[in-house]
This record gives structure tokens, sequence and C-alpha cells, in this order.
């Protein structure tokens, strides 16, 4: 989520053919058309396609994970810590309770309310960002300083006295407390593109057409936002899951119902550590770690999606030391290359 | 002069709305937890301290909520947080006096070694582009996906219980008395280096990516190209010149990202059964002792704004147009 | 650079018996290859800068101008590779060095010292957060080192009281500054280590047009006094004419005419000088019609064969989709025999080498 506006503004213009494809397709050289339209180029990202495969995998595991389960989670046996094998794949806990059916069937939540509080404190965002950059004056000076004070309120604990006070805790609630919490990134984030948006010609021009503000919010603004928007969403997807995991951890949340951070809860209450008993925390963690890191590389290819600059040349790098090329600020590199077709 | 009064008055905003925010949420929530606890250690509490928790609680239905606000504001100014049931019958403020400077040095020192360490590592990256240390970033990417905590019971896993090297818990050696012994301030780096290396590992990712991000975009400014017209040596125009600007938005998104690590941290002390104010925190949660609950979300806010305030301040210094009259 | 003159004799192509700065066959791409085909912004071009001389370098946008000031001085930043060529800086005591051949080293003692640029938009040239005089300051002592900081920013004083700048903003900050202020303060700076020749890339474009005169006005006063030579880049002919002794004309990555600044004026050899002149009114002098240059510069990822200008061409005929104009000496008796022009109306000789029957030159273009 290192979205700074001034890369976003730059890349503006690139964001926007996009929309309209047609004119990106004349403008274009013959020899670019075999790569197709532009509105495709962020699925030709590799690390894109890397975090979009990731995800779909665990997005899989949330639907099906329940019933590929090998073992009810909580059904004791007497395998009691058990290392890795071929009837417990991730080994057993200290009632005999099979890992990987755990994590199968954690899947679920998890992903259910990183989803739900990444759509609610998107929208919360894009509401008050859009709001603010569009309205101005006081009414941005205020909502700003909303967002502001709730990005300066440490979430956790924040988090934390909200779900501790409450009698009952579910999925939902946690997902809703997260998203109350979590949503002002976003909208700082979009209040400052918005702001330089409505600056543009584009824009200034639909207002003097007198077309009606909820009209350019919709069909002008929002749709250069995408980029930001969807950035944003997957960033609190991101914080949702690991705020999830870091209540059900220190033991606030779902009574009953499983997640990654519960299984983590009981390995950590349990002297999983102490007892050597890697096998219990290892699997969750590296989940954790998997799904954080596909959200990540999804919201990278993002980045250089909008911001081109960003992207890295690690992958061409043999070739251009081939070559002998180092760019660099400052130093032109010279290589004689050049056919002498001149005399 | 007028950058600091509008931050001023945010931070006195931020200050007020956490109070506020301390005080709606046991009011509005569902159920009465307090009372239950109250009755529980009927007899043994002071009618003094029974009358604070009633106010903090919002126990008195009688009283306007608007009275209400304002004794629990007159009751915050006294330095009152009533008391805490697991430590009973100590006042939360003891707890928290305790707690807060282990929390501070450990999270304090851990988070700027990060954000320095990081900004160079960043810088570097960002610089060289298109050379081996572009690699780095992967790596990075994996660490700042998993969570803090973790990585603390990884490290704990591997650095004590296999080698032996760190102890697993706790923040000094328990045969020594706490003073300000060479013997006794060696047991604390020695028990903090663990948590501390957590931290800086768990934290450090961001602020390469953010800072290498910074750099390339920084780098095609215009003054780039000029310092090194100019003939400056690279290491001038790489920190004189790249990083010194690319470090700004750095600064103002440490102040902002804060929040998020201290946070990350808290959780890390329970791991690590480290007696800072996360792990009063955790122990707070599980015996469900609210007073302390709040007192420490109230002294958190407090000092994330007061760290907030200094990232202020470093920026101002850092950037010249921010103290531009007018 | 030797040249093939109509008459079928070799001479040499010098402004100046003493050049500091030749820029020979410099060929340049935006791209390294592995994402798009690399687009060949600069093929071959060659200059010369004499000693003492204002240069002055023109053409629409994107014609490659400020390419060919950062290439020569290695400043272009990535994408752009430098595929070929030679920059030959002379040396007050006539040493010669190619400045693409310097180690990084060299490169940087050499520049500000030798050779120092005024960059476009004085907006974004300089730091926002140092004071004006360490910018200053710094440049100066990177290449002297046993100048004190004191007496480095004594000098920063003196270079500001040189643009007419009182030395008292030496402790300002960038965003303290007007935008003529800053150009000042930008020419200032390059002025620190009385560098031998100044590049001037658009200094006034930003600037409204009473500061834009100010500012000429004072570059033609120290280099009268300096003694130093300029390559002054522009889109704007008209302003070249008052302080430019020669004038390159730049069209899609290649010098299409080159000649004495009257000569450019007055006599125009290329068309599509002739047609950019008459693009801008001039600052003094005869009024003239303005009409502009129908089409727009060719995209030069796809520039085939022939000549790049011959679309918008008034005067194109067969011969210019096949071959591409060589530098020439123009086919108009008379002429300065130092001038050149890339027209195939004034090169029958390539003309009846692809087979063709040339045409002569229009009266147009060759005005006495």
């Amino acid at each position: 989520m290192t979205i700074d506006t001034s890369i976003v503004e730059e890349g503006e213009e690139l964001a926007r053919p996009s929309q309209a494809p047609a004119t990106g397709v004349v403008t274009a050289a013959p020899r670019r058309s075999s790569r197709g339209p532009r509105k495709f180029l962020f699925l030709r990202n590799s690390k894109a396609i890397t975090g979009m495969a990731i995800l779909g995998f665990f997005l899989l595991i949330a639907v099906i994970g329940p019933y590929i389960a090998p073992y009810d989670p909580s059904a004791r046996s007497d395998d009691i810590l058990q290392p890795p094998s071929w009837e417990h794949w991730f080994g057993t806990t200290h009632l005999g309770q099979d890992v990987f059916s755990q994590i199968l069937v954690g899947t679920r939540g998890v992903i259910v309310v990183g989803f739900v509080a990444g759509i609610l404190a998107t929208t919360i965002g894009v509401i008050v960002g859009v709001t603010a950059g569009y309205v101005g004056g006081l009414g941005d000076e205020s909502l700003s300083v909303l967002a502001n004070v709730f990005l300066v309120i440490p979430q956790l604990p924040l988090i934390i006295l909200i779900a501790g006070q409450l009698p009952t805790v579910g999925g939902v609630t946690v997902a809703l407390v997260i998203a109350i919490t979590g949503w002002a990134w976003g909208a700082r984030v979009l209040r400052a593109q918005t702001l330089s948006l409505r600056r543009r010609d584009f824009v200034e021009a639909a207002r003097a057409n007198g077309e009606r503000t909820w009209r350019i919010i919709t069909a002008e603004i929002l749709p250069n936002l995408t980029a930001i928007i969807a950035a944003g969403f997957v960033g609190t997807v991101a914080f949702a899951v690991l705020s999830l995991i870091t209540l059900s951890f220190i033991g606030i949340g779902i009574t009953g119902e499983w997640n990654w951070g519960t299984v983590l809860y009981q390995a950590q209450s349990q002297l999983a550590l102490q007892r050597g008993a890697w096998w219990w925390f290892v699997p969750a963690g590296l989940c954790i770690a998997l799904l954080g890191m596909s959200l990540t590389l999804i919201n990278f290819g993002i980045d250089e999606f909008v911001n081109p600059r960003l992207r890295s040349t690690g992958l061409n790098a043999k070739s251009l030391r081939k070559r002998g090329i180092r760019p660099r600020i400052g130093f032109t590199p010279v290589v004689y290359e050049a056919k002498e077709d001149r005399s | 002069m007028r950058f600091f009064l509008r931050r001023f008055a945010f931070y006195a905003i931020t200050f007020w709305a956490a109070v506020t925010i301390n005080f709606l949420i046991p009011r509005l929530l569902p159920g009465d937890p307090v009372s239950a606890l109250i009755a529980m250690n009927q007899g043994r509490i002071s009618t003094d301290a029974i009358e604070a928790l009633r106010t903090l609680f919002g126990l008195d239905q009688d009283v306007s909520l608007w009275q209400q606000y304002v004794d629990y504001w007159a009751l915050l100014l006294r330095g009152e947080l009533g008391i805490s049931f697991t430590y009973f019958p100590t006042p939360v403020t003891e707890v928290i006096q305790q707690a807060l400077p282990w929390t501070i040095g450990l999270v304090g020192i851990a988070t700027i070694l990060s954000f320095t360490i990081g900004m160079l590592i960043g810088t570097g990256i960002g610089w060289r582009r298109g050379t081996w240390a572009d690699s780095l970033l992967p790596i990075s990417t994996f660490f700042s996906s998993v969570p803090y905590f973790w990585l603390a019971l990884i490290a704990i896993s591997v650095f004590s219980v296999t080698l032996g090297w760190f102890p697993a818990s706790g923040s000094y050696d328990r045969s020594l008395v706490p003073t300000w012994s060479w013997e006794f301030i060696g047991s604390v780096i020695y028990y903090g280096f663990l948590p501390a290396m957590t931290i800086v590992i768990s934290s450090i990712a961001g602020w390469i990516l953010g800072m290498r991000n910074m750099m390339v975009t920084v780098s095609s400014e215009d003054y780039v190209t000029v310092a090194q017209a100019k003939g400056l040596s690279e290491r001038a125009v790489m920190f004189g010149y790249a990083a010194r600007n690319a470090v700004l938005p750095q600064v103002s998104s440490f102040a902002l990202s804060l929040g998020f690590i201290v946070g990350g941290t808290l959780v890390m002390e329970i791991v690590f059964s480290y007696q800072g104010i996360g792990y009063f925190l955790f122990t707070a949660v599980a015996a469900k002792d609210y007073p302390l609950m709040q007192g420490i979300f109230l002294v958190i806010t407090l000092a994330v704004l007061f760290a907030n305030i200094v990232a202020d301040f470093v920026y101002g210094v850092l950037d010249p147009r921010t103290r531009q009259e007018g | 650079m030797t040249l093939t003159s109509p008459l079928g004799h070799t001479q040499k192509l010098t402004s100046a018996s003493d050049p500091v700065l030749e820029i020979k066959n410099l060929s340049v791409d935006y791209g390294y290859g592995y994402d798009d085909d690399p687009v060949h912004v600069l093929r071959q071009v060659s200059l010369t800068l004499g000693r003492g001389e204002v240069l002055g370098l023109a053409g629409e946008s994107g014609c490659g101008k400020s390419t060919l000031a950062y290439a020569a001085t290695r400043l272009l930043p990535p994408p752009g590779l430098i595929t070929g060529g030679e920059v030959h800086f002379t040396d007050r005591d006539g040493r010669t060095t190619d400045i693409l051949r310097l180690n990084d080293a060299q490169l940087r003692a050499s520049r500000w010292q030798d050779l120092a640029i005024v960059f476009q938009g004085a907006m974004n040239s300089l730091n926002p957060v140092f004071r004006i005089g360490r910018q200053i300051a710094d440049g100066i002592r990177a290449h002297r080192p046993e100048v004190s900081q004191k007496e480095a920013l004594e000098r920063s004083a003196e270079l500001l009281e040189l643009v007419g700048i009182s030395p008292d903003r030496l402790r300002s900050y960038p965003h303290q500054l007007s935008g003529g202020m800053r150009q000042r303060v930008m020419i200032a700076m390059a002025l620190a280590l009385d560098p031998q020749v100044l590049i001037m890339d658009e200094p006034t474009t930003a600037l409204d047009v009473v500061m834009q005169r100010q500012i000429v006005e004072q570059i033609a006063e120290l280099r009268e006094r300096l003694g130093f030579s300029v390559i002054f880049i522009t889109h704007d002919v008209s302003l070249l004419i008052e302080i430019a002794d020669r004038i390159a004309i730049m069209y899609a990555g290649e010098i299409v005419e080159d000649a004495a600044a009257l000569d450019v004026y007055q006599r125009p050899r290329h068309p599509y000088s002739s047609a950019l002149l008459h693009s801008f009114p001039p600052l003094r002098g005869p009024r003239r019609e303005l009409t502009g240059i129908p089409g727009s510069p060719p995209d030069l990822s796809r520039l085939g064969a022939g000549c790049p200008f011959r679309d918008r061409c008034a005067f194109a005929f067969d011969a210019c989709a096949k071959v591409n104009p060589e530098l020439v000496f123009p086919n108009v008796p008379g002429d300065d025999p130092r001038r050149s022009v890339a027209c195939l109306r004034h090169d029958p000789a390539a003309v009846r080498a692809v087979g063709e029957e040339p045409l002569p030159v229009p009266a147009e273009l060759s005005a006495r």
C-alpha cells in the first residue's frame, strides 16, 4: 500500500487509455497490436499474475476446504503431538487434532473476514476520500482530520479494545470492527488523487457543461481512481487478515470457529515452542505469509502498472550486463553498436 | 509557524477523539461487564474507587450523558484511570508506569533502528537499479507479509529453544536487582536483543520498499541531474540530493504508520513475555480487566501522538518549505 | 567531418578555426531493446562549436535538440543509450579529450569545469531543501577541494551579483525565489568554475517575455565579458537570431541546416528552416506572414528510408522517398562556403545515384 500521490499523478496519463481502448488501439503502432489492448496490460505483469494465482488458490481452499479436510478439525484422537506423517500431513496437536484439517477449514474464516472488511473499509474510504477531495473547503478539512485521526490512533489496540468489550464476537463483527478502524489510509490517498483530478481539464470541462455532480463523480472521477481503489482494497484485505489473526492469536475472537490465528493461539498457549512441536505453528504462519505476499504482489503489479518507472530492470539485468549497459542517472551508458550508415 | 499551529490543533483534536472513543465504547457496546466485576470484589474496593469506575464505564444511569462526559474528563485530568482487577488493588496508572519504560525502550529503539537501516538499504537499492540489489526485494516482501508475532515464534524456536543463544522470555535476569549497574543493563540488552531484532526484521521491509520507490521517483528529478552535471561525488549526489529529498515522504509515513507498528510490536511482547504495555494489555484482555485495557489504550494513543509530534518536528527541520511564513 | 560539395571536391566544415567542442556522428537510442524496439532519437549527428561562439540549436519539440545536448554531456537519463560517435572537447591549452570515452572519475572532474549546463525549467533544477548558497558552493568545492566553505560562499555571492541578484539571497531556499530569479541562479551556478562551454537548454521558455529579454541580454553580456562558448537550445528561432552567431536546425533527430545566424534568417536553404522561420514572429525587423508547418513530426520509432521531412515538405519529389539526404554545401552559387544543408534539392549527385532526375532549387530556398 505504498502508493504515494506524486507517483499516482504521473501514472494518470497512462492509466487513462484503459477507459478508452478504442483510441488506444488506433494510435498504437501495428507492432504493438499483437499484445492486446492496454486493458490487459496489468495481467501481463508477472508479479500480478503470481499474486493472483496464489490468491486464487486460497479462495479455492476457502470454498472447498471444509469438504476436502481429511479429519474433523476439533476431533480428538490418540495420536498426540505427532510430527508430520502420511496420516497427518501437518502433524497433530496436544489433543490429537489434525493440524492440516484445521488449516484447511480455517482458510474460509480468514478469507471471509478479510474480504468483508476489505469491501466495507474500501467503501467507507471511497465515500470519505472522494467527497473530501471533490467538495473541498471546510468539508474537506473536517473529513481529512477525521481520516488522519483514525490513522494516528493505533488500530490494533483500538480493535482489541472494542472486540474485547463485546460479549460475543462473530466473524462479521470482527470484520466490521476492522473496517471501522481501517478505512482511513485509503481515504487519504483517494482524497489526494481526487483533488488533483478535480483540477484536470476534462473534469473542469464537464463541470462547465453543467453536468450534475453525481454524474461527474461516477463517470469522470471514479473510473480514473480504479487503480488506487483496487490497491487500497488489496491493502485493506491484507491488513484485515493480519488483524483477525492477531486478534485470534491473543485469544479475542471468534469462539468455536477455526482460523489460522486460533491454530497459532492454541500452539502458543499449549507451549508448542517449548515442546518442539514446530509443525503446529509453522504451516499457519507460512499460509499467512503466502496470502500476504500474494496481496503485496498484486499491489506491486498495480503500482508498476500505474507508474512504469518503478518497473525493475532486474529481469533483463543479464542481457544489459552482457552489452555493458548500466542504467543510471547522470552517466548515460555508451556502447559502440550503431551501424555506420553514413560516411 | 502556521504549519506547527495546524499540526498542534490536529493533535489536540486527535487526543480529544481518542478520549471520546474511550468514553463512548463501554457506553455503546451491549452488556455491562464491569458491574459484575465490582460485585465480585464487593467489600474489597474502596467507595472512592467504585465511584471512579462508575464514572469511567458509565454505570451511573441517572446522570445525563453530558455530565458523565464532564466527570470523565475531570477524572482523567486528575490522572485517574481506575484500579486494575488483575493486579488488584493497584491503580491502573501504576501498572502502566511500571510497564511503559520497557515498551518505549524496546519498541522505540527497535523502530528507530529499523527505520534508519531501512532508509539506508532502500537508498542503495533505489539508486543502483538493475543490479543484484533488486533481488533483495522479494525477500523483503516475504518479511513484510509475515505477522510480527509469528516471526517472534520462529525466532524463539530457533535461537532460544534449539540453539539456546538467547532467553525465550522476560526482560532481564530475575536474579538481578534492577539498578543502574552494568550487569543489569547488560542483562536488559541480552534479553531485549531477540525481540528487538524480530521487530527490526519484520518492519524493515516496508521502509526498504517505500524508500526504494521514492528514490526511483526522485532520481529522475532535474536537480539530481544538475547535481551530476556539477560533477559532485556519487555520495554527495546520492545522499545530499536524491536520498535527502526521498526521505521526506518517509518521515511523514513513519508518523502515520507508527500506530500500526506499535500494534504489531505489542503482540510481540506477548510472545516474548516482555513486561511492557503489550504484555499487560494481553493479560488484561485475558482477565477481562476493562479499566486496565482502557487505560493502556489511552496511553498507547498518547505515546503515538507524542511520537507523531516528534516526527512532525523532524519533518519541519528537514523540509524548509514547511517553515515558510504566511 | 568532411562533406562532398556538389562540385565534387571535399572541404572542411568548421565555422571557427578553433573548435572547443566537436560532436561527431553521435547516435542515441531510447530504450535498451528488450521491451520495445529502441527508438533512434539521434542518428549520426555532427556539430562543431567554435571557441567563443554562440551556437543556436533550434527545432520543434521532440526533434532531439535537448537529447543532443544531454547525450554530448552523458547526462541523458535512462533509458537513453549512446550507441556511437565521439564528442571531442578541446581545452584552452589545446589538449583534446573524447567525453564519451572518459571514465566516471575523469568525467566528474571535467564536468562543470569544462562544460556547464543551464537546464530547462529552473523550477525543478534546484534542490528544494538546500539554500542557494550551498548549492552554488558545493559545485565549487567538488572541483577545488582546497577552497574553504567560506571562500566558496564568497565566490557564490560574487556570482549572484554577476547575474543581478543581491548576495543576501545566498541564504534563501529555492521556493523563496521567483521563476526568473531561479533561472538567474542557475546561470550563476553554471558560471561558478568559469567553464569554456555553456549549454543552455531552453533557459527562457518558462518565463514571461520581459524576463526572457533580460536573461538573453544578460547571457550575451556575460559572454562578452567572460568569453565562454554557448550552445543555446530553443524552439524560438527569432530569439536565436538575437543572440546566436550560428544556427543549426534539427529535425527528427538530425541536423538539416547549419549556417551563420543571419544566413539562416535571411537565406534559409532547407524547406524546414524556411517553414520554421515563418511560424514565429520576428522580435525586430520587418513583419512577415506567419504560416506554420502543416502536419506533425514523424514517429521516430517508425522512420523508414528517405527524407523524414518529405510528408510535410512543399518541395518534395520522388527521390525524397528513396534516399535520406546528407549535409552538403547548398546548391546556390555565392553562398557562404561554411554553411551546409541536408536537402535533395541541393544534392543532385545523390538523386542521380538512385536513378532519379534531380529538380532545381526552388526560388524560396535560393534567396540571395
